[in-house]
């Protein structure tokens, strides 16, 4: 697909589709809230909601009026400037990273020939990036603004975890730029079209990165999941230590934002994820076997669809399964494992491209592929080992072990017993109430 | 619209999309470069950057260079949340400037400085507009924007490149090693010494009980009484104040004879 193709539409049909996104990604939220309530139900034993419109479609709806009506307060120590725009930072750039993604090909509208998407630049991935660290602003700046101590915890969470997650998320992609030779999102869905046939395999290579790349694709998914603060990173928010994180202050529209937020950008990593990895708006094999009509018109549209909402599946299953990480370990998860297994994953793709356009004979390009094996496993094998241990009742408590019960069982009585009965309040129930009566 | 059709318009004339783009957002650039000097609170002053960042972003789209641009959003985006942390591992969350002068002739020095920073940069602008041919946008991109960037950053520019990393990273390193409290290895306490603490003579292992338990008032500041109708002194946070009451007020209510 040729980027000349994008920006000659008239403003109308830009109208439309501003609208249409706008639409698009509201529903969605509204929808991903009842989707994520209904699954979540299933996987704890219990209905869900099922009480508003059909299977209870429209709970979500109502609970956004009811929220719309709730009091909004402002609190006394906010910074009222900041605290008021925080939410809208959050919701406007959720919406505007959605508009550089591809819905589907060029198909006729009105009498014009179109794309099914907004925009696209040469650098549209970058967008998609630069709308997702300009969103943790609404985060850390309402936190902040809240004037209170846990908001403030959060915020102080949540710019740590972009600052680490955005590098893995970036990294990530970068193996996709290479791949693909574009930064541009029609383009890297062009580019997953057709798998790259391979002289020494008698069939073409998978078209899907999320194959052909799969560490890409899982450290992708798991900083996205870090990116839009949800469980099992969602320690911005941790209800069970922060309260309500960033949002504890915030009531009524003001809150209703930061949840579009938070739903609109769901929505938005898994669009990228499946533009990025699964083939975009392309149907996925067995779909393209009935023909080549499959990917023209609409039919794109709910391919698309389909691929997002199955991506959104996982980040609901997530939530049901997963208990919260510990900060430190989400920390040292994000820098110690992440970031360097990307950089070494990137590392041995370069070489594999560089590789495959040099004019090095075949016989020594075996010779450099065995030199770099036998230098990994070198590298693995003398690796210092981290010194062991004790277990837990190794050793006795008084050199610093555990204090555990003896293994024959014979549990002697404690020495503490008297001395905690004698500190407990003296309680005389009887002699006292028989005074007062 | 695209970068092909913006590198088109930038050849020749000015279009009309960016000469409106330019004088919305020149003034809020100003004003975010103005406001982050003037601005009392630190936290303003970094917001006031983001302004001026962003305007900055989008001049280097309108000027045919989309990866700059977009490019300039991340990573200064980035940049003041860092500076955002700074100012809050630092100074703390409310601290203001003090217009109190500390250093004597600051105020001058900044002004001399400044006027010949401004200086600086009008004569380079000058000459750069006047006796240095350019080569054109087309020269420059023809291999694709970001294609011609790279080749620049990893040939030609790539020392001063990595100075500016480096530099980079020892401020950070730097605001980390201010703002970190030395902890030493004996002050650490372990779990095992912990648990032996809790449970050591003089020290109640159980949780307190919590305030308002059989109470008259769901008040914090109201004890919980204990069986016996005695109030426990232990349910209530010793910083609380302590409320006052009449002895009508305390008095038991509804059992007057």
């Amino acid at each position: 697909m040729n980027l000349d193709q994008f920006g000659n539409d008239p403003w109308w049909l830009i109208l439309i589709k501003v609208v249409a996104i706008f639409a698009f990604l509201v529903v969605m939220t509204l929808f991903t809230i009842w989707y994520e309530r209904r699954v979540v139900a299933r996987m704890q034993h219990r209905p869900g909601p099922n009480r508003h419109g059909p299977f209870g479609l429209l709970q979500s709806l109502a609970d956004g009026l009811k929220l719309a009506f709730k009091e909004d307060i402002m609190p006394t120590l906010a910074d009222k400037v900041v605290y008021f725009f925080a939410p809208v930072i959050s919701t406007v750039t959720a919406f505007t990273a959605f508009s550089v993604m591809p819905l589907g090909p060029a198909v006729r509208l009105f009498g014009h020939s179109t794309p099914l998407q907004l925009t696209d630049t040469s650098v549209a991935v970058l967008v998609v990036l630069a709308c997702s660290s300009m969103g943790v602003y609404g985060v850390v700046l309402a936190g902040w603004a809240s004037g209170s101590t846990y908001p403030l915890l959060g915020a102080l969470r949540s710019s740590a975890q972009m600052i680490s997650y955005e590098v893995a998320m970036g990294l990530s992609i970068v193996a996709v730029f290479m791949t693909a030779n574009s930064m541009s999102t029609s383009q890297i869905v062009d580019a997953q079209a057709h798998g790259q046939e391979v002289s020494w395999l008698p069939f073409p290579l998978p078209g899907w990165y999320a194959i052909l790349l799969l560490p890409s694709f899982l450290i992708y998914f798991v900083s996205a999941v870090g990116e839009t603060n949800r469980a099992p990173f969602d320690l911005p928010e941790a209800e069970s230590e922060l309260v309500g994180g960033f949002h504890t202050e915030y009531s009524s529209l003001k809150f209703a934002l930061f949840f579009l937020a938070e739903y609109i950008n769901m929505v938005t990593v898994s669009a990228l994820c499946t533009t990025l990895f699964l083939g975009g708006w392309r149907a996925p094999w067995p779909v393209t076997l009935l023909g080549s009509g499959v990917n023209h018109g609409v039919f794109p549209v709910i391919w698309f669809s389909i691929k997002v909402l199955l991506l959104l599946f996982v980040f609901v299953w997530l939530r049901g399964t997963l208990p919260r990480l510990r900060y430190d370990q989400f920390m040292r998860f994000g820098w110690k494992i992440l970031l360097p297994l990307n950089l070494v994953w990137i590392l041995l793709l370069a070489g594999v491209k560089v590789m495959q356009g040099s004019a090095v004979p075949a016989g020594r390009k075996v010779l450099i592929i065995a030199a770099v094996a036998v230098v990994a496993l070198l590298a693995v094998t003398l690796w210092p080992s981290r010194k062991a241990e004790p277990k837990p009742g190794e050793l006795p408590p008084q050199e610093g072990g555990f204090p555990v019960p003896p293994l024959d069982l014979a549990v002697p009585p404690s020495p503490h017993l008297k001395r905690i009965e004698a500190q407990r309040e003296p309680v005389s129930v009887g002699a006292d109430s028989e005074e007062s009566s | 619209m695209t970068s092909v059709a913006i590198l088109a318009e930038a050849a020749g004339r000015v279009g009309t999309g960016e000469a409106i783009t330019f004088w919305v957002l020149t003034p809020v650039a100003l004003v975010g470069a103005i406001g982050m000097v003037w601005a009392r609170n630190a936290v303003h002053s970094a917001l006031f950057l983001v302004l001026t960042m962003l305007s900055l972003g989008v001049f280097y789209v309108l000027q045919a260079g989309p990866f700059i641009g977009m490019v300039q959003i991340i990573v200064y985006t980035g940049a003041i949340i860092m500076l955002f942390l700074f100012v809050l591992m630092l100074v703390g969350r409310d601290a203001s400037d003090s217009l109190i002068e500390t250093l004597r002739g600051q105020r001058t020095a900044a002004i001399v400085l400044g006027v010949g920073f401004a200086g600086l940069i009008c004569t380079m602008l000058a000459r750069g507009l006047t006796s240095m041919a350019d080569k054109g946008l087309g020269a420059a991109n023809k291999d694709g924007n970001v294609q011609g960037i790279a080749a620049l950053l990893f040939t030609r520019y790539v020392f001063a490149f990595e100075v500016t990393s480096a530099l980079l990273i020892t401020a950070a390193v730097g605001a980390m090693i201010l703002a970190h409290v030395e902890k030493r290895k004996e002050d650490k306490v372990n779990q095992p010494a912990m648990m032996r603490r809790r449970f050591a003579p003089g020290n109640y292992p159980g949780p307190k009980p919590g305030p308002g338990v059989f109470a008259t008032s769901n008040s914090v500041a109201t004890p919980a009484r204990l069986p016996d109708g005695t109030p426990a002194d232990r349910s209530i946070s010793p910083i609380l104040p302590v409320r006052e009451l009449t002895a009508a007020e305390a008095a038991p209510k509804g059992t007057e004879e």
